[in-house]
Order: structure tokens, then C-alpha cells, then sequence
């Protein structure tokens, strides 16, 4: 079942176009990724789905409500964290639910909130004496305390340390094993591939491919490259006739075989048979990183994630 | 048919109980933060209580004053200064750093309307106003034996006035403001002047008269007159000062709302 159905959405800013025509449809009970770099138009996107912003043309709804009109109907259902927002500084974690559990018809139990996010000890202290990770955690209780049929999630992990990060991860899954349908903003390539069903490609304000992260990988080949080093002297062409192998290269002492398909079996098959060891084999899988270098022809700026990740 | 519905669902939780709850947090938050007890609650009695017990010719008559003493001119100048202080040194830094922080925009995302928390907190600041007024009242007419106001209704008038109008200036300040910082800075470079013109510094008669005739125009000093014209003189404001008080109101206060941003 279809819960967001997002149709030719274009959004600007004065003459800056921030989503220049964006198509994407949700179904319930999925964790659906927006995923691009900064700037490619992902939170305006979703601000549009929040009804924190009016489209210019296109149209989006969400449980056939329209955001920017309905927002007291859809802000019952539809819960939301956002990338840049904040708490009164001397409210504590306890009154924060409190206050915001008020808000809603059915809200969820507080408490439990709490302890399922991990701020048990945290109740009574005041938002501006948070880490960046507790706040970051409390932010998605509030996204979750109106018990919401679907949450949006703006770059949720950003600013966290690896294990806070690893840890909200599976916080997530729980969540949506819970029923609740996820959309996840992100510009982190293993957040996307570790969490999402399904996700849309989004660069310079546009959907570039909609697909889960396998097929993503797989529209552009999906290429295994399998490193190792011979034990002894060995023909390279008994290699190229493996099936599905495209290319065997030197790399130094290395041999990179390049393929698709069953093509690591059959490669140490083809060895073992030739009577060659593999020394310090690694086999490397095209990831969504590949994928989403080769779709947008961009090369993803790893020094960008780094200062954000700081 | 559906958006029918959909208020109808909607209407289950209603905007004063949402309005109640947020007042309710909003005075905690508020009663967390020492300054806004000391400038809100104590500061007008303390000036008022402080200058009538410790300037030798505070509680004398003084012929220069029409047989008044200093500190029967100065309890109007005090309420004035307890309203200039909760709407220019309090409450433009709050809505300010509530916009520029994004609790606003994260109450966007709930059912609440953010205009929840800038009523809530214009509520909790005229309740601050009005404790801290009542306590220096009660200590001018108790501790410092200062008359009783001679016109009450005429008073309460003057004092709504000059509150509207001081707030609006308020407003204007938190509208234009980046952050709560920069609201801050702002505030006090308000502040201060509006002080002046109140005459905590030169109370009554004893401003030049060129600087009254300025500050008559000045939404402190036409409350002060408005308020000493009813409470000392047991008149009505004059119309020019409630004139001034209603244009500050209207004129700023419409210029506050039309530039203030919820993001």
C-alpha cells in the first residue's frame, strides 16, 4: 500500500532551484532512503512531505493528504525529525516527551521511550547539557512519541561516533519492525545500504534511480574483483576462459580477476585446478558507492562526509 | 468531505489545552533562568525600596517637586521600568534564540502550531510583569508610605498601555533579531535609552525639560507621565500620552508581525 506519493515535486528558493522534478512513492511498512550528496535537494524533499514547506509545482501526498493543507491531520500520523533543530536549553528529557506526548490523540508510553532510546538516566537533565548523541536520540524519541504511521528521518546519524551510530541503526530496525513505515534521509552510502528496502538516487534536485540497494549495485553491473597472489607461475588465460570473467589484470605481484555473477567459485575452481594456491585473497563487491558514482558521473566526496561526521 | 474529517480528528486535542501545557513548561523554563526571577520579580521593588531607604533626600518633600517627595514621582517610574524590563531585557532574547534554534520549527512538525510558544510565552512574561508590579506596589505603599493611586481605573489604564506598547517594542526586537545573542545586544541598546526616558535617572520634573519634550514620544516616558497623571494626581492620561502609548502599540507592533519569521 502506497502511503507517499510524491509526484514531479519543484521547490525554489528565489532563482535557486533546490528539487528541480522529484517522483517517489512510499509503502507502508518500508525504510525508504533518499540518499545524495549535500545539497542534491533531499531535505527540502522531505520538508515538502512535513508540510514545513509548499511546493512550486508538482504535487505530494501522504495518506492522500496534502501536507501544506492538512497539516493538523498529518502531523497526528506523521512523525519527524529534523536535521537542524533544537530544544528549549533548560527543558529536561522527561518534560520534553512529556510535553510532546501532549500533542497527540494516542500518544506512545513515555517511559518507554525513553528506556527503549537508551535516556533512562538522562530524564531529569536538561537539553543543553546533552551529548550531540543523546540529543540526536531524544530528537527521534520526540519523531516517535505521537505513534506515528511513519516517521522521516533527517540525517540521523550525523555528528554521531561510530558505535552511537551502529547502535541507532538498530534502533531503527526495531522501530519499524514495530509497523511503522521509515523515511531516511541520508548522505551516508553504508547507512543507505544497511537499513534501506528500497531507495531513490537524488542529485542536483533530481531522481536519478529508484531501486533497492542490490539493484542499484546491479544496474550498473555489479562487477566482483577478486586480489590475490599466485603461489606459483600461472597462464592468465586460464582465467579469461572462466565464464562470466571480463577482465584479468597485473597488479605487481598481484592478479586482479574482474566479473560478474558466480564468478568467485568458478575463479577458485579454475585454480585449484591448475594446482595455484590463492595468497591474500580478497574479493571486493561493487557497492552503492560504485553505483552511485557511475549514475551521477560524481565522484562521492569522502572529505565532505568527513567534516560532517566531525 | 475529507478535510472535514480531518479537522474533526484534529479537534480532539484542542488549542488551549495544548496552550495551558505549553504555558505551564514555558514559566518552569523561565523560573530556571536566576536573571528573569531577579530583573522580573525583584529588581523595580529593589530599585524603588533601595533609593527611598538609602538616598538621605528620598522620602523628604521636596518643594521642587510640588511638595512631593523623590520617591512618590519615582513608584511610577519603577512599574515602568518593571514593564521596559520584562519586554526588552526578557522576553525578545527567548523568542529569538526559539526561532534561530529551531524550537519553532520543531514544534512545525507536531500538531502544535509554533504560535503556541510565542503566546505561551508572551503569557508567562505579563504574569512575571504583573507578580513583579504587585510587589513594588505593595512595598511603596507599605514601606515607602507613598499614596495610594489617586485614580485606579485611570492607572490600569496607563499601565496596559505603556505594557502593549513596550511588548510591541518587544516583538519588533525579537522579529528582527538573528539569534537570541543578537536580540540580547539589541535589548540592552533599547533598554537602557527607554530607561532614561522613563526618568530612572532623572525622575519627574527633574528632567530637562528639552529631554521631555523628547520623551514624551518615547513609549517609557508617556507611561510614566500616563501613570503619574492618574496615580499621583489622581487624574486621567492625557490623550497625547495615550495617543503615543496606542501608536507604539499599533504602528510596531504591526511591523513585528509583518517581519517576524517562524524560521
Amino acid at each position: 500500500m502506497t502511503i507517499i506519493e510524491v509526484e514531479n515535486l519543484h521547490k525554489r528558493y528565489g532563482e535557486h532551484v533546490a528539487v528541480d522534478d522529484v517522483s517517489f512513492s512510499v509503502d507502508k511498512g518500508e525504510i525508504f532512503g533518499i540518499l545524495g550528496p549535500n545539497g542534491a535537494g533531499k531535505t527540502t524533499s522531505v520538508e515538502c512531505i512535513e508540510g514545513l514547506r509548499q511546493p512550486d509545482g508538482g504535487t505530494v501526498r501522504v495518506f492522500g493528504l496534502d501536507p501544506a493543507r492538512d497539516r493538523t491531520a498529518l502531523t497526528q500520523r506523521l512523525g519527524a525529525q529534523l536535521q537542524e533543530s533544537a530544544l528549549q536549553e533548560k527543558l529536561k528529557v522527561a518534560e520534553a516527551i512529556d510535553l510532546y506526548s501532549s500533542f497527540y490523540e494516542n500518544p506512545a508510553d513515555g517511559d518507554e521511550l525513553i528506556e527503549l532510546l537508551g535516556l533512562a538516566s538522562k530524564r531529569d537533565t536538561q537539553y543543553r547539557k546533552l551529548s550531540g548523541g543523546q540529543k540526536q536520540r531524544l530528537s527521534i524519541a520526540l519523531a516517535l512519541v505521537g505513534n506515528p504511521e511513519i516517521a522521516v528521518l533527517d540525517e540521523l546519524t550525523t555528528g554521531l561516533d561510530p558505535q552511537a551510530r551502529r547502535d541507532t541503526w538498530a534502533l531503527i530496525e526495531s522501530v519499524r519492525d514495530r509497523g511503522v513505515s521509515i523515511v531516511l534521509v541520508t548522505h551516508f552510502m553504508d547507512e543507505a545500504e544497511r537499513l534501506c528496502d528500497r531507495l531513490a538516487l537524488i542529485d542536483r534536485g533530481r531522481v536519478v534511480a529508484i531501486d533497492t540497494p542490490d539493484g542499484l549495485v546491479q544496474q550498473v553491473g555489479g562487477e566482483q574483483k577478486i586480489r590475490f597472489r599466485p603461489s606459483s607461475r600461472l597462464d592468465e588465460s586460464v582465467l579469461a576462459a572462466v565464464p562470466g570473467v571480463s577482465s584479468v589484470t597485473w597488479d605487481g605481484d598481484y592478479l586482479v580477476v574482474a566479473g560478474a555473477g558466480d564468478v568467485v567459485p568458478l575463479v577458485v575452481t579454475a585454480l585449484n585446478n591448475a594446482q595455484v594456491a590463492p595468497i591474500d585473497m580478497r574479493v571486493d563487491q561493487a557497492n552503492l558507492e560504485d553505483a552511485f558514482v557511475a549514475l551521477t558521473g560524481w565522484q562521492f566526496d569522502a572529505a565532505d562526509q568527513q567534516k560532517d561526521q566531525g | 468531505m475529507s478535510t472535514t474529517t480531518a479537522q474533526h480528528t484534529a479537534s480532539k486535542i484542542r488549542y488551549p489545552s495544548i496552550l495551558t501545557k505549553v504555558t505551564a513548561v514555558e514559566s518552569k523554563l523561565l523560573l530556571r533562568d536566576p536573571a528573569t526571577i531577579f530583573f522580573g520579580l525583584i529588581f523595580p521593588t529593589l530599585l524603588l525600596v533601595g533609593l527611598g531607604s538609602l538616598m538621605p533626600d528620598f522620602r523628604e518633600a521636596d518643594p521642587d517637586l510640588g511638595g512631593l517627595r523623590p520617591v512618590d514621582v519615582y513608584a511610577p517610574v519603577a512599574l515602568t521600568l518593571a514593564i521596559v524590563t520584562v519586554a526588552i531585557a526578557i522576553l525578545p532574547a527567548y523568542l529569538a534564540a526559539y526561532r534561530a534554534e529551531g524550537v519553532l520549527r520543531r514544534l512545525a512538525t507536531t500538531p502544535a502550531p509554533p504560535s503556541v510558544l510565542l503566546n505561551a510565552q508572551l503569557i508567562v512574561n505579563m504574569v512575571i510583569l504583573v507578580i513583579g508590579s504587585a510587589v513594588a506596589i505593595a512595598a511603596a505603599l507599605l514601606v515607602l508610605d507613598v499614596e495610594r493611586p489617586g485614580n485606579i481605573g485611570g492607572s490600569l489604564v496607563a499601565f496596559a498601555a505603556g505594557t502593549v506598547a513596550c511588548f510591541s517594542v518587544g516583538l519588533l526586537i525579537s522579529a528582527l533579531a538573528k539569534n537570541g545573542k543578537a536580540a540580547n545586544a539589541i535589548g540592552m541598546s533599547t533598554y537602557f535609552p527607554l530607561l532614561f526616558f522613563a526618568g530612572v535617572w532623572t525622575p519627574g520634573d527633574t528632567m530637562p525639560s528639552g529631554v521631555r519634550a523628547i520623551a514624551d514620544f518615547t513609549p517609557t516616558g508617556a507611561a510614566v507621565e500616563a501613570l503619574s497623571e492618574a496615580w499621583i494626581h489622581g487624574g486621567w492620561p492625557s490623550a497625547l500620552h495615550l495617543a503615543v502609548l496606542v501608536a507604539w502599540a499599533v504602528v510596531v507592533g504591526f511591523i513585528a508581525a509583518r517581519t517576524f519569521r517562524w524560521e
